[in-house]
């Protein structure tokens, strides 16, 4: 198992290269122009001006050259300076966003609490619900847990973010009044108070986006299980004698894991691309927000640096799905 | 698939009865109440939607300024005065309602309820058409990276790649390359339908190829297919025999999810401008357009949201009494 | 009785400060806590020089000032200065060559330190650097030199005579920056000065505490503000991000932000908000224009990209009849309400405003679709083969009609489709995402720059009161094509010698009311000639809850441009 970790890690190397050049030649080709949201007042000579200021003007090769060298050698040496208190790094050109004139990877940085308290855990609690879900769904198959499960789950996924965020906001925020519409980025938690502020404003947010992680999540966990329900190793566990929880929990759930380990793994990525729509709804501004505006405003640095960090962690994320399916069926082997 | 499904079943079928397998599974789908009720539902917006412009004939891109913001014909059976949860009758007698336009209409004078039937002959198309492609890929790299142990790394590579495109610039150089291409070809309106359901087809097989992969990765090693190798099955009859009718149930999820998922894409796709021209309704932009005005009118959005869910539920529905009658172990119980 | 006088002045303040408050808005610094703005376009940088964005100039006006501004009405006010120069004050020379402004002894920039004329000079060095790519360049067009003579005179020496000095230094585009803080920030370093393009030091009432990008601005009042007792505020909180909705509702029905900017939504959505009861929607006009704009050449798919949109003429909207046919096909007045209420108004003027200006020629507020018909009859224009279109000489009157994504414009676009086929026309609609459509990029053929259509719609406006800028957009020399890059403000490719001459007519006329006079005649020649249909003359929307107090919406500015002034309605 080792040697498949270390080979596929090794293996990595050139498909993310591969994928950073697909990348940057995709948004270097796709419509669309820095300057696309300064009014029409600035004359195109200035925007002509303001586009080679942001380095436009090279020839795209060495444009990609520089961001590689930006992104694997000085970011990574910045990291290292800020660990250490050393400044090797001095005076070389970090990843800039053409937005902000500022490093790329301070404002994710600046993003990443939000998005790790709302999209992340909105993941976690979604995920938590639907696999007891799924679960009983399928050991009670047709009973009315079963049934409103289908129907919430359903519903909730075919009702898009932008429709029931808005319906919550309405609901929640405008007639009741117990809840903000808006989200406070600078929130700080230091105690149980403030904690329940925080607690307040995160709760709608989670519940959209965790309706939508759990509504998959659970069928999947509850086909799947099914599907091992019926096999012929759970009536020889039965005829062992084994208790009914061992039997479902233990057995039946260890083998039906593979597919609902899939998507789970598929989904985290996705924390970091962020909830777009939903952070949008409640102005979250996480990675989400971020990503979009600079998709835009044509920030090409920041688009190419978060969707590839966002490629990191899906070849990441899927090789620790790979070895997880060696984990729940030993029988699956790489070698 | 089907055919597959029939090769398995014959050999599970007790020999020497005369009866079809065909007829067995049949007859186990029709004792699933759920799977008939969604069968119906969704056969009855089919039709309706088909043949539903022949029986209400009101043109949805109509505009009729002088009757915009008619409510529901069914407004009055909310309305009495003892409660503030329904509307009171002063209200009632402000709003503009009747049989001309039984679901009201927009704020532009557009009958909601042929908006709502035009809408869906798009969005039932596009849904189905995008979400089938979208399977036959994924099914098609799962199970060649699953089976086929060289192509496994390419294959999974390739997967990541496509799953760490972002769609919105995706979508531009698709449009920018493809669109008056299309459109010189097959004219603007199925031009644009085959840009919109190739671009969600191509852009939502990936989690349907990782799940069948990893089934196909677990059957692989099992018992029974250790037996149909070794009695020299080919490799192709391997694959549409013994792992397709077991890969199955992920794929019906899939499916429902996909369908749901392809419904709301095309109206985002559309909302950007990069779909259908903006006076060409389809439910999910009937529902994106609604959500402004979604204290004033909700029916505008209820209904849409409604069809949308309705045709997603139903296929769920389906899709588990497939399953279950399609599995030789349960039926006949 | 030294003691008594005290007590009965004790006493004496005891009383009158409650009236003072009951009053309205006087009292110290900082008395009112904190005041929430939303944009529902979030600010991305503070610096105006590098991004000309609205939001991003107008997130700047709460800390950088300019030396003059324009107040609600249009009207030049002395801000940093001591008045506002002019040729009968001597502060602008007879030849029309220099203006020297006086600032205001005694103002400091918010760290304490006193502002010069050299931070005035600095600003003009700083965006004039060729490297710098300065969004604000236009301002300081036709700039020779900017002298300091002494620590409060600055001189700007401009190549010609200019009519209208008041480019640099004038209004929120070009704010004064500090010299000490951005010095090491020129030319192309300047994109590396993270920490000064977030919070730069400024004159204005509020000075930045923690800069979020695309997220939330915190702002502390200025404690060495020019003016005793204000800012009333002690914060701000400046929150950026979502949509207008959401923003007009957080205003206006939740009650959770004080002031929310620019909120396109259609006038029954804002009437539904303002019956919420929490605050108040309201509108300033300034010189934005909802246009139709008529290809002047062909755009057939047909010709090769360097012919189309670039050969003229159109195949029929040359002819006058079409495109007058059009405009009175078009009924404004239910364009208005539907789709701005009371943020719009009907006009028949490429400028609008200001009034001086507003050209009273034509009159367009009603619609007539029987004239338009007969209009286009008498010139030939018939349905000879009963299909539904009218065409003359085998050409069809089948129009492309294009525009960004954005609600009231696919409105406006399924309403006039409707006119249009009316009277014989069949019309295709096009929607384009507004960062294609308004971007530059050349390889996309969706840019409105491009104008791969017969007809498209958007809006345009300039900025401060003097449109002769704007004006030299319709001049021949300015129409995109290939050799320019598709660049050039002259989207409908109008072209007129009569107009050129006229135009730099008016470059060298100085008289206000001439150069008014002039500025009617060439709108007249663009409406009369076919560059454009006007549709509406749109108003900026904005909503206030109704507890804040002294908001002036500013058209002809930063909308903010008075916030040192905002204070807090008391209700008891």
């Amino acid at each position: 198992m080792l040697t498949f970790i270390i080979r596929r890690l090794i293996l990595a190397v050139p498909t993310l290269l591969f994928i950073s050049l697909v990348l940057f030649l995709l948004l270097d080709l796709a419509p669309g122009d820095p300057m696309a949201q300064m009014p029409l007042t600035i004359p195109d000579e200035v925007k002509q001006k303001m586009r080679e200021a942001l380095g436009l003007g090279e020839p795209l090769h060495i444009r990609y050259i520089k961001w590689l060298y930006q992104f694997f050698v000085v970011e990574p040496g910045f990291f290292l300076d800020w660990l250490f208190g050393t400044n090797m790094m001095e005076g070389t050109q970090r990843v800039v966003s053409w937005q902000f004139r500022s490093p790329v990877f301070d404002i994710i940085i600046q993003r990443l609490p939000q998005t790790l308290w709302v999209v992340a855990l909105a993941y976690a609690v979604g995920v938590i619900i639907a696999i007891p879900i799924g679960i009983i769904s399928a050991y009670k198959q047709y009973s009315v847990f079963d049934q409103a499960g289908t129907l919430i789950s359903m519903i909730g996924f075919s009702v898009p973010p932008f429709f029931s965020g808005v319906v919550v906001i309405v609901i929640f925020a405008v007639k009741l009044e117990w809840l903000p519409s808006i989200y406070d980025t600078t929130h700080e938690v230091k105690d149980w108070e403030s904690m329940k502020i925080q607690l307040k404003q995160m709760i709608m947010p989670v519940m959209v986006l965790a309706l939508q992680t759990t509504a998959q999540i659970s069928r999947y966990m509850r086909s799947a299980m099914l599907d091992n329900l019926k096999q012929d190793y759970v009536r020889t566990a039965r005829a062992k004698g084994l208790s009914e929880w061992s039997v479902v929990m233990v057995h039946v759930l260890r083998n039906s894991m593979i597919p609902v380990v899939t998507v789970i793994a598929l989904g985290i990525p996705s924390i970091f691309g962020g909830a777009i729509i939903t952070e949008q709804v409640f102005k979250v501004n996480g990675i989400g927000q971020l990503l979009i505006t600079a998709i835009q405003a044509n920030d090409i640095p920041m688009v190419q640096t978060i969707t590839f960090i966002f490629a990191v962690l899906i070849v990441l994320f899927n090789l620790i799905a790979d070895v997880l399916y060696g984990v729940l069926d030993p029988r699956i082997r790489y070698d | 698939m089907t055919d597959t499904a029939k090769e398995v079943l014959g050999e599970s079928q007790p020999r020497g009865k005369s009866r079809s397998q065909w007829s067995d599974v049949w007859k186990q789908f029709r004792s699933h109440k759920g799977a008939m009720m969604g069968a119906f539902v969704l056969l009855f917006i089919t039709f309706g939607v088909l043949f539903g412009p022949y029986l209400w004939d009101i043109d949805p891109t109509k505009l009729d300024i002088r009757n915009k913001d008619w409510r529901p014909v069914y407004m009055p059976l909310f309305s009495c005065s003892w409660t503030d949860l329904c509307i009171p009758p002063e209200s009632l007698e402000r709003m503009k309602y009747g049989w001309s336009h039984p679901l009201g209409t927009d704020n532009l004078g557009r009958d909601i309820l042929a908006s709502l039937i035009h809408g869906g002959r798009v969005s039932i198309a596009v849904g189905w058409v995008a979400m089938i492609l979208a399977m036959l890929i994924g099914t098609a790299v799962g199970v060649a990276s699953g089976y086929v142990k060289w192509l496994d790394g390419l294959l999974m590579r390739f997967t990541d790649l496509v799953l760490a495109l972002p769609l919105l610039p995706l979508l531009l150089v698709i449009m920018l390359l493809f669109r008056d291409a299309l459109r010189a070809t097959f004219g603007p309106e199925l031009g644009v339908f085959i840009l919109i359901v190739c671009v969600i087809g191509a852009t939502s097989w990936m989690q349907t190829a990782r799940i069948v992969r990893a089934d196909i990765l677990a059957l692989k090693e099992r018992e029974f297919i250790l037996a149909a190798r070794s009695i020299g099955t080919p490799p192709m009859k391997m694959v549409t025999r013994h792992l397709l009718p077991n890969v199955l149930s992920p794929i019906m999820v899939s499916a429902t999810l996909g369908l749901a998922t392809a419904i709301i894409t095309e109206s985002a796709i559309s909302f950007l401008g990069l779909g259908f021209p903006s006076d060409f309704p389809t439910w999910g932009k009937l529902l994106f357009d609604a959500t402004d005005r979604i204290q004033n009118f909700p029916e505008r959005a209820l209904w849409p949201g409604l069809m949308i869910s309705l045709v997603v539920l139903a296929v769920n529905y389906i899709g588990d009494g497939l399953r279950d009658a399609l599995d030789p172990r349960i039926r006949g119980r | 009785m030294k003691l008594k006088t005290a007590l009965l002045g004790a006493v004496a303040t005891c009383a009158l400060a409650p009236m003072a408050i009951a009053e309205g808005h006087e009292g110290e610094r900082g008395r009112d806590g904190n005041v929430s703005i939303i944009y529902w376009q979030a600010p991305s940088i503070m610096n105006p020089f590098l991004s000309g964005g609205t939001k991003d100039v107008e997130a700047g006006s709460l800390v950088l000032e300019p030396l003059a501004r324009y107040d609600e009405t249009g009207t030049l006010t002395p801000w940093l200065v001591e008045e506002v120069p002019t040729v009968e004050n001597g502060g602008v020379s007879e030849d029309l060559t220099t203006i020297t402004w006086k600032i205001t002894p005694g103002i400091l920039w918010s760290d304490g330190t006193p502002f010069t004329s050299a931070d005035v000079k600095f600003t003009y060095e700083y965006c004039t650097h060729p490297e710098g790519g300065c969004a604000q360049l236009t301002k300081f067009n036709g700039v020779s030199s900017v002298e300091t003579p002494d620590e409060h005179t600055v001189v700007v020496t401009f190549e010609q005579p200019t009519p209208f000095p008041y480019g640099p230094f004038v209004g929120g585009e070009s704010p004064i920056l500090q010299a000490a803080q951005f010095a090491d920030c020129m030319g192309a370093k300047a994109p590396e000065c993270t920490e000064a393009n977030f919070s730069p030091i400024g004159t204005g009432g509020f000075k930045v505490v923690e800069f979020k990008p695309n997220d939330v601005i915190t702002f502390e009042a200025n404690e060495n503000y020019r003016e005793e007792g204000k800012p009333a505020f002690a914060s701000i909180t400046f929150k950026g991000g979502g949509d207008a909705t959401a923003a007009g509702r957080a205003v206006m029905e939740t009650g959770e932000f004080d002031y929310a900017w620019n909120l396109q939504l259609a006038p029954d959505v804002i009437a539904e908000m303002e019956a919420a009861g929490k605050g108040a929607a309201i509108a300033g006009f300034g010189p934005l224009l909802e246009r139709i704009m008529l290809n002047n050449t062909n755009p057939d798919p047909a010709l090769g990209p360097d012919e189309r949109s670039v050969v003229r003429p159109h195949p029929y909207l040359s002819d006058p009849a079409v495109y007058k046919a059009l405009s009175l096909a078009i009924d404004r007045p239910l364009l208005v309400e539907v789709g701005y209420g009371q943020a719009g108004k009907v006009s028949c003027n490429w400028v609008p405003a200001p009034e001086a200006v507003n050209s009273t020629t034509f009159d367009c507020s009603t619609q007539d679709l029987e004239g338009a018909k007969a209009m286009l009859e008498e010139a030939g224009w018939v349905d000879s083969n009963g299909d539904g279109v009218r065409e003359k000489d085998g050409v069809e009157l089948k129009m492309l009609y294009q525009t960004s994504t954005n609600a009231v414009r696919q409105d406006f676009q399924a309403l006039i489709k409707d006119w249009w086929e009316q009277i014989g026309f069949e019309v295709e609609l096009r929607n384009v995402d507004s960062s294609v459509f308004f971007g530059g990029d050349p390889g996309s053929p969706d840019t409105f720059q491009k104008f791969y259509a017969d007809v498209e719609m958007y809006a345009n406006t300039f900025n401060g009161t003097d449109p002769q800028s704007y004006l030299g957009n319709a001049t021949c020399d300015k129409a995109p094509s290939p050799a320019t890059q598709w660049q050039g403000e002259n989207i409908s490719r109008w072209c007129s010698e009569e107009y050129d001459a006229l135009y730099a007519k008016l470059g060298v006329t100085a008289d206000a009311a001439e150069r008014a006079e002039i500025a009617k005649q060439l709108n007249d020649m663009v409406i009369e000639g076919g560059g454009m249909i006007p549709l509406v003359h749109r108003g900026r929307l904005s909503a206030h809850a109704n507890s804040l107090g002294g908001v002036k919406l500013n058209v002809w500015d930063s909308e903010i441009w008075n916030v040192a002034d905002w204070y807090r309605i008391k209700t008891n």
